[in-house]
């Protein structure tokens, strides 16, 4: 299991076909405090760019991109009615989708964890 | 200039401070060729008296609603407003203060919002409602707006019964989108076949209740046929003293209520400035893509119940070109007078003002369709209703007016070309004493 | 002698530290009062207005009456004032003192407009009565479109649209119809600064278009190369504010809108800092095709809390055909409202469609009547320049303790960003708030995005000059302060205001939009109120 992040602060994380997708702590904290998610219908296909979701913190709506290609095959309903999760707990509680990959290519053009802690120092 | 506090000797000293011969040359960076020299072609300054003389000179020129007998509705209405009311809203703290951005010095006006959003909610029956639009119209317009949002469809069924001028601002304010509004064919008397419009694919239906003719409707069976198709039913009023007496129309399965507040604390003003009253489901979908300021309750860091403008991220400011709506200013101080007339009002007075106007309106209409050739063509109506004269009812209305009266609104003034032209929309309030309605009815005889 | 035993002290005598009784029983503390919600005094069933007997009996309405209440209070008269005086003595406004919120202009509003506006001829005509008997309303409105049209140079003037943005879609929807009317469909970017007010790409994206933005230049202006390449047979129009939300002129206005024209498009003009150049230049001489007022920022019809406004909008040949309906004519000596589509093709006019309701806000049209006959050619364009004037000399005051966004002067607004705050701790919105503890509303702040922890000040042509200089030796020694590092002073405040800081992601997490009754209380209202 790896993680994998874009220069837009998403993160990736690869179980097999799929990923889970989430904002980094950097970017959480750089937000303040989410007060909302916006999240995709399921089924949905995105490719790599493509606006994912829509995080809302008091004064500001930021979108989230999808790292990859995919189907949306989940989406963390609990960030409804508990968008704190995102601040509290952005690597783990507060992910947004899951996707089926497309493309595993992809990943190849993304930042892995060292790379990210440099790229945002 | 009496509203401009610096002298020259100040002007002098302060371009010496900043380091300037002239304030010409705060204005270098326009272009040569639009420079002005000299003075527009306009008159000079005057003083407080020669304006009034003047705009008073105006003024004199138009009938006033209460120079006459007054019987004119079709969206706006004549109502008594206590003296309270406007010299609540002429207090500088509400008349000159911006909007509310800065919750700890705008308190008063953020508990009047939250106030007046309640007020709003209980009176259309509803979950909750915003702190105003600029009129029943354009919150009509944006109701059918948020529907779209909401179902992700995109075709609108408007009742021909709808206010015409509602019903263009909504072909307007979406002629560029997506978004297909249709109007049924007006029936004046009953209403359109709205039921039998609603698709698999219509995001909403439009009825106003009670409707242009006057007619009042159970939306009921309207709501059951939407919510079946999955649509939304936005309920429009033009007059929200109706609902003093009415059943709401959230008790009537309405997703979206919106009207004009009007005839509540505003007056008549020659159409505007209104307030446009604007509520919804509770529900976090609706609230979300409402358009418009939101007032909420919330605590300041010493744990005191404060006022704060909230769901903000929906609006301009923040959202620009993915806003629900590209409104900035909403009606605050026409709000401020609604909830002030409200406050006063109260469940009781205002039962009392909605059965004295439906009174009235009984009344005249019984009064003048028992006039040979006069006939009344809608049965069910709260305090407007629609005549059938024998002729062009445009002519008899200014026929009526040379007689000093105001006797309402010829429907061919709203449905031009439409085959109206003998219907007379009328109108009354508490403000319409016995001697009005005599003397509507003997004018009345005497032009037909 | 005769002695009156009840003397009292008549100084101070009690001098201590009163800070362990900070609170009070009532939640009032002296004249800042504790207010309830209207709501949670339970009067229901009372009311504040007397009306003639009724029958009661309700005979046209058959099973659509509703039984029950609807849960409003109600409140004496007496009652009803002391809550709404009380609430509103936590409010600033403009005649409390200086507001110098940027993009605003807060100046002072005239209370002959507020009586002017009341007269029954004009407050009390309704706006479909007979049109024989509204002449002079459309007299007035007919003679406030040509001082509009006369400050601008601009053939015609749109008067309906309700507001600024409402002026803005008005603008927009002209330009689209236009190009429909070319048969130009292609033609759908519209270019704004990326410096815009939010409502320009909002209105945009409603009128169907989409926004393209143009990064400004190290002036803080529109940078020609970015704006030439972004040029093409596909953009629709430009929308600029001009002053600029930096409070600058953009000097080669011109020259875009020649180029804009050249390009086959159209240049919208967000008028909402006219306030710096009105009775100065006239729009209409640096190639707009549209403008959009608002009344009540330039000529003063108050803000009111938040509206109304008024934003009528000002066409050039090429649109005035599609200005919405209703439009006056005037024909001899009388005023005619074309109202329908058809007789508007009588007049060769082309309705993009229709606003609102009805014409327009009157109210708002009377009082910016009353403010520019007040003023006059020669007022107005004395106002303009003692705007500008105070402007910089806030700007020449401030330079030094603060950091100015752009060299040189500027125009009815002075932009400042955080720089000066650098390494204090302080934020813009801490400085802010400790300019509430001083009594003065802040400026606005964040706004314009192109800089950084941006600082608008408008102090408009209202303030004396006593005013100004207060106000900078209050916002000089804040920044002093700052610097000094007495950031509890900032990051604290505001202190001395009705409530503290507000939590707002509270507010906006989980929404509390009205009130609704305790569960243990549902019974005071006659009728529980039911909600959605």
């Amino acid at each position: 299991m790896s993680t994998r992040y874009t220069k837009d602060h998403e993160w990736i994380r690869i179980e097999g076909e799929e990923g889970v997708v989430g904002i980094s702590a950097h970017a959480a904290e750089q937000l303040g405090d989410v007060v909302f998610v916006e999240l995709p219908e399921l089924g949905k296909t995105v490719a790599q760019g493509d606006e994912l979701a829509v995080v809302e913190s008091v004064k500001a709506a930021s979108e989230v991109y999808a790292p990859v290609s995919g189907e949306v095959i989940a989406v963390n309903n609990a960030l409804e009615d508990e968008p704190a999760r995102v601040n509290e707990s952005p690597d783990a509680e507060g992910w947004f989708v899951k996707i089926r990959i497309t493309d595993v290519g992809q990943l190849d053009g993304l930042m892995d964890d060292v790379a990210y802690a440099d790229y945002t120092k | 200039m009496r509203y401009l506090p610096l002298t020259d000797a100040d002007r002098a000293e302060m371009l010496d401070r900043i380091g300037i011969e002239s304030v010409d040359e705060i204005f270098s960076d326009v272009p040569a060729k639009a420079r002005l020299d000299g003075l527009l072609d306009l008159p000079l300054r005057k003083s407080e008296m020669e304006v009034e003389r003047q705009l008073s000179a105006l003024s004199n020129r138009n009938i006033a609603a209460s120079q006459a007998p007054f019987f004119v509705g079709a969206g706006a209405y004549r109502r008594h407003i206590p003296a309270s009311v406007d010299h609540l809203i002429q207090r500088s703290e509400y008349l000159t203060g911006y909007t509310p951005y800065q919750p700890e010095i705008s308190q008063g006006t953020l508990q009047v919002l939250f106030e007046f959003q309640t007020q709003v909610a209980l009176l259309t029956g509803m979950g909750v409602a915003n702190a105003s639009m600029y009129d029943g119209s354009t919150a009509c317009a944006e109701a059918v707006l948020m529907a779209c949002r909401i179902t992700r469809r995109s075709k609108v069924i408007l009742s021909g019964n709808l206010h015409p001028h509602y019903a263009e601002c909504a072909h307007t304010l979406t002629r560029c989108t997506n978004i297909e509004t249709r109007s049924n064919l007006a029936r004046p008397g009953g209403l359109d076949d709205i039921i039998n419009a609603i698709g698999e694919d219509t995001s909403a239906v439009v009825v106003q209740n009670p409707d242009v003719f006057g007619q009042a409707h159970d939306l009921t069976p309207i709501a059951d046929a939407a919510h079946a198709k999955g649509a939304i039913l936005i309920a429009v009023f033009t007059e929200a003293v109706s609902m003093g007496l009415m059943k709401t129309p959230g008790a009537m399965g309405a997703d979206i209520v919106v009207g004009e507040g009007q005839s509540i604390g505003v007056g008549l003003q020659f159409g505007g400035p209104y307030v446009g009253l604007f509520a919804c489901r509770n529900d976090r979908n609706y609230v979300r893509n409402m358009p418009g300021r939101l007032a909420g309750e919330t605590v300041d860091a010493d744990g005191r119940r404060s006022f704060v403008l909230t769901l903000s991220t929906r609006e301009q400011h923040i959202r620009r070109d993915r806003a629900t709506s590209n409104i900035c200013t909403n009606s605050g101080l026409m709000a401020l007078a609604w909830t002030i007339h409200m406050t006063l009002l109260g469940d009781t007075g205002l039962r009392t003002m909605a059965q004295l106007s439906h009174e009235r309106a009984c009344e005249l209409a019984n009064r003048l369709s028992s006039l040979g050739g006069v006939e009344l063509v809608t049965d069910t109506f709260f305090n407007e209703f629609t005549l059938r004269l024998p002729g062009n009812a445009a002519e008899m209305v200014q026929a009526l007016a040379d007689r000093g009266v105001l006797g309402g609104v010829p429907a061919s003034r709203l449905y031009p070309g439409k085959g109206l032209d003998d219907l007379l929309l009328v109108a009354a309030t508490e403000t319409n004493t016995q001697s009005d309605i005599i003397a509507y009815e003997m004018a009345l005889k005497e032009v037909l | 002698m005769a002695m009156n035993n009840q003397g009292r002290p008549s100084a101070p005598v009690h001098t201590s530290d009163p800070g362990a009784y900070e609170e009070t029983f009532s939640g009032s503390k002296g004249l800042d009062q504790a207010e309830p919600l209207i709501f949670e005094r339970k009067t229901y069933g009372k009311t504040g207005v007397d009306f003639e007997v009724s029958t009661g009996t309700v005979t046209r309405l058959g099973t659509l009456v509703r039984e029950g209440g609807l849960g409003l209070p109600g409140l004496s008269e007496p009652e009803a004032m002391r809550h709404y005086v009380r609430l509103s003595r936590k409010n600033y406004a403009i005649d409390l003192g200086l507001y110098p919120l940027g993009s605003c202009t807060m100046k002072h509003n005239p209370r002959l407009n507020e009586k002017l506006a009341r007269l029954p001829g004009f407050a009390d005509v309704h706006p479909l009565q007979p049109q024989s008997t509204v002449q002079g309303a459309y007299a007035l409105i007919g003679e406030l479109a040509h001082w509009l049209m006369t400050l601008t140079n601009m053939p015609a003037v749109a008067m309906s649209p309700k507001a600024g943005a409402h002026g803005e879609l008005c603008g927009m929807m002209a330009i689209r119809a236009a190009l429909d009317a070319r048969a130009e469909h292609h033609r759908r970017r519209v270019l704004a600064p990326e410096s815009a007010h939010g409502t320009n790409p909002a209105t945009a994206v409603q009128c169907g278009f989409s926004c393209d933005e143009i990064p400004a230049n190290q002036r803080g202006r529109v940078d020609m190369e970015a704006f030439k390449a972004k040029l093409g047979a596909d953009v629709a129009a430009i929308m600029l504010t001009n002053p600029n939300t930096c409070g600058l002129f953009e000097g080669d206005i011109r020259e875009i809108a020649d180029l804009m024209h050249e390009a086959g498009g159209y240049f919208y003009c967000d008028g909402a800092n006219f306030n710096a150049i009105s009775g100065r230049v006239r729009p209409g001489d640096l190639g707009v095709d549209a403008m959009h007022f608002n009344l009540h920022k330039t000529y003063s019809t108050p803000h009111g809390g938040g509206g109304p406004g008024s934003g009528p909008t000002v066409l050039s040949e090429a649109l005035a055909p599609y200005a919405p309906l209703p439009f006056l004519v005037r024909e001899g000596e009388s005023w005619r409202m074309v109202e329908d589509q058809a007789a508007a093709e009588a007049v060769n006019a082309d309705p993009f469609g229709r606003m609102t309701a009805f014409h327009g806000n009157m109210g708002m049209f009377v009082r910016a009547m009353s403010y520019m006959l007040s003023h006059g050619a020669d007022g107005l364009k004395q106002a303009s320049e003692d705007a500008v004037l105070n402007a910089n000399y806030v700007l020449a005051r401030l330079k030094h303790v603060m950091t100015p966004s752009f060299e040189g002067l500027c125009m009815h607004e002075a932009l400042f960003d955080d720089r000066f705050l650098k390494d204090t701790g302080v934020t813009t919105l801490d400085f802010a708030k400790a300019m509430i503890d001083e009594g003065y509303h802040p400026m606005t702040m964040y706004f314009p995005l192109v800089v950084h922890g941006a600082m608008l000040i408008e102090p408009t042509e209202s303030e004396s000059r006593e005013s100004v200089d207060r106000f900078c030796d209050t916002l000089e020694a804040l920044a002093l302060a700052a610097k000094a590092g007495e950031t509890e002073r900032f990051t604290a405040a505001p202190r001395f205001a009705p409530v503290r800081r507000l939590d707002e992601t509270k507010a906006a997490r989980q929404p509390v939009l009205r009130w609704t009754p305790p569960a243990a209380d549902a019974h005071a209202a006659e009728q529980p109120p039911s909600g959605g």
